[in-house]
């Protein structure tokens, strides 16, 4: 059996769950002048916690608002591509400095000592009392967002950088040694290459983490042309419109999905020949 | 010019500080000049310090006194101008880089024009008789061939000495008696000095033109004998009545030189030190 039909396959058994809940604990079935009423009856499977997938996908072929043009699937999508531009920002800067951080901690068991603490505190601090802080820095623009799923990105690839830079077997050190390398070209033709697989463990990790970071990001910074301000605006019409934040919901996990496949994809390539490439 | 030794080594010693400020000796009264062109195996019970000392020739590790002289200059200068090619008992190569790549590595430290080491690759891997499997990556080759392109790699830059720790250590017996002929037919055309690390009596007594016999608790050389078996070495060589003699006296120098069981403490201290990988 193929892969898409694999997923697809799973995919269906997700929705069909999703309605045999609803129809096992939800609020009563009304189709065509017929009923059905559930036996049980669960909060969280009323229209209310779970709407039907068909008022969702209604929802979203619909008018984002009233008398518009737009549906509210492809306005989210709009809105989706803005906060990946924010988050793919952050991505890379994080990553960068990830790599500097975690190469400078190879290198100096000084600098390693002095900094790794306060680089796990750093993240032990929660975003929300620190995107206020951030916001106050460097005002209400996209340059906040971005410093948030930056901050969101750094720690996990600085870890694995510190675990993949210091992975080459001690042998091929010396064998650098004995080519006369110096430590720069060590760090090029060996410390790095050896490190790829650990970097892309963690660049997976981060592709996901610094779409949530970006939207969060756009709570505090006010930015309003991002997924995360639909979230914050649906989430007040949740009790009158459910569907819309699940919408949203389904739109941010599409672009999660969709960045983690991207990532994959480039490690795939990189990583061709090697072994340990076919590991997901 | 000739006659001058292309390895000299003169009065060193070699002690390794172990946890809880004790020290022990690993090397001790080590006198050894070799000639060009020679092959020479260092052979002894393990612990006996001929890793060390193949380490020490090679500038991987410094010795706590005397010296170590390598074609007139002392071991660090010899390194840094390239005067050594390094053979593991594990191939380590690159598994991010093919064949070829692998063994332009130390080319690619020296800035030499691509036309030039691109042809010196070939050349390499001809002499190795791995040229169909150039563009192959290393988990594609058998051990056996992994290990030519470990050679290949480390004659890649002509270097005036192959150092070898016990390169066919892992091999099994038929493999490593095919790489012993490739080795004496590479030595005998490129006329590069050997030193071999082999715990295999045979192997020593079939490649070397002298073997240093070494004994253990400190590590020392307690015999050199002298391999009078015509060349070019061959099947007939390993049939032959003066094969056996050889190998025998081999066996014999290795019995003399460390015959009565060890004290239990000193026996301990090594294994402490090949335990926190001193020596090995």
């Amino acid at each position: 059996m193929g892969r898409a039909r694999i997923y697809l396959l799973f995919l269906l058994g997700v929705l069909v769950t999703w309605e045999a809940a609803k129809f096992i604990g939800g609020d009563p079935w009304r189709y065509f002048g017929w009923e059905w009423r559930p036996p049980l009856k669960l909060n969280v499977l009323n229209d209310q916690g779970l709407p039907h997938l068909w008022d969702i996908v209604d929802t979203m072929i619909g008018p984002y608002r009233r008398n518009a043009d737009q549906s509210l699937f492809v306005h989210l999508g709009i809105k989706a591509l803005y906060t990946w531009r924010e988050a793919a920002i952050g991505f890379v800067l994080g990553g960068l400095l990830g790599m500097s951080l975690a190469a400078a901690f190879v290198h100096s068991q000084l600098l390693e000592r002095a900094f790794v603490p306060y680089v796990v505190a750093s993240q032990t601090i929660p975003i929300v009392a620190l995107a206020p802080m951030i916001v106050f820095f460097f005002g209400n623009n996209v340059m906040s967002v971005v410093i948030i799923a930056t901050y969101l990105t750094f720690f996990p690839v600085t870890i694995a950088m510190i675990r993949g830079l210091r992975s080459p077997d001690p042998r091929a050190l010396e064998l650098m040694r004995s080519f006369a390398a110096s430590r720069r070209t060590i760090l090029w033709k060996l410390r790095l290459p050896a490190s790829l697989p650990y970097l892309f463990t963690a660049l997976k990790i981060t592709a996901t983490a610094s779409i949530v970071g970006a939207i969060i990001g756009e709570g505090p910074g006010a930015i309003q042309g991002g997924l995360g301000w639909s979230i914050i605006e649906f989430n007040q019409q949740y009790v009158t419109n459910p569907s819309k934040l699940w919408s949203a919901i389904f739109v941010a996990a599409l672009l999660g999905v969709s960045f983690y496949s991207l990532v994959r994809l480039v490690e795939l390539r990189v990583l061709r020949g090697r072994p340990e490439a076919s590991a997901g | 010019m000739t006659d001058q030794p292309v390895v000299s080594l003169a009065g060193v010693e070699k002690e390794f500080a172990l946890s809880g400020g004790t020290t022990m000796t690993a090397l001790t009264g080590i006198d050894l000049d070799l000639r060009r062109g020679e092959f020479v195996s260092l052979i002894g019970p393990s612990g006996c310090g001929k890793s060390t000392l193949l380490r020490l020739i090679g500038d991987l590790t410094q010795p706590t006194t005397g010296t170590v002289t390598v074609n007139g200059k002392p071991a660090p200068q010899a390194r840094l101008d390239r005067d050594y090619g390094m053979v593991f008992q594990a191939p380590v190569l690159f598994d991010w880089r093919t064949v070829e790549e692998n063994v332009r590595l130390p080319l690619e430290l020296t800035g030499q024009e691509r036309a030039a080491r691109d042809a010196r690759v070939r050349e390499m891997l001809e002499l190795v008789e791995l040229p169909d499997f150039a563009r192959h990556y290393p988990y594609q080759l058998s051990g056996g061939m992994q290990q030519r392109v470990a050679i290949a790699r480390a004659l890649a830059f002509s270097p005036a000495i192959l150092l070898m720790d016990e390169p066919f250590g892992a091999l099994d017996e038929m493999t490593r008696e095919r790489m012993n002929s490739e080795v004496l037919r590479i030595w005998e055309q490129t006329g590069i000095t050997v030193v071999f690390v082999t715990h295999s009596i045979p192997e020593a007594v079939f490649l070397s033109s002298r073997v240093a016999v070494m004994s253990a608790r400190p590590g020392r050389i307690t015999q050199i004998v002298e391999i009078d078996l015509p060349r070019p070495r061959g099947l007939e060589t390993r049939e032959s009545r003066r094969y056996f003699e050889m190998v025998t006296e081999v066996r014999e120098a290795l019995r003399g030189g460390d015959g009565g069981a060890a004290p239990d403490a000193s026996l301990a201290s090594i294994e402490r030190a090949e335990a926190e990988g001193v020596i090995g």
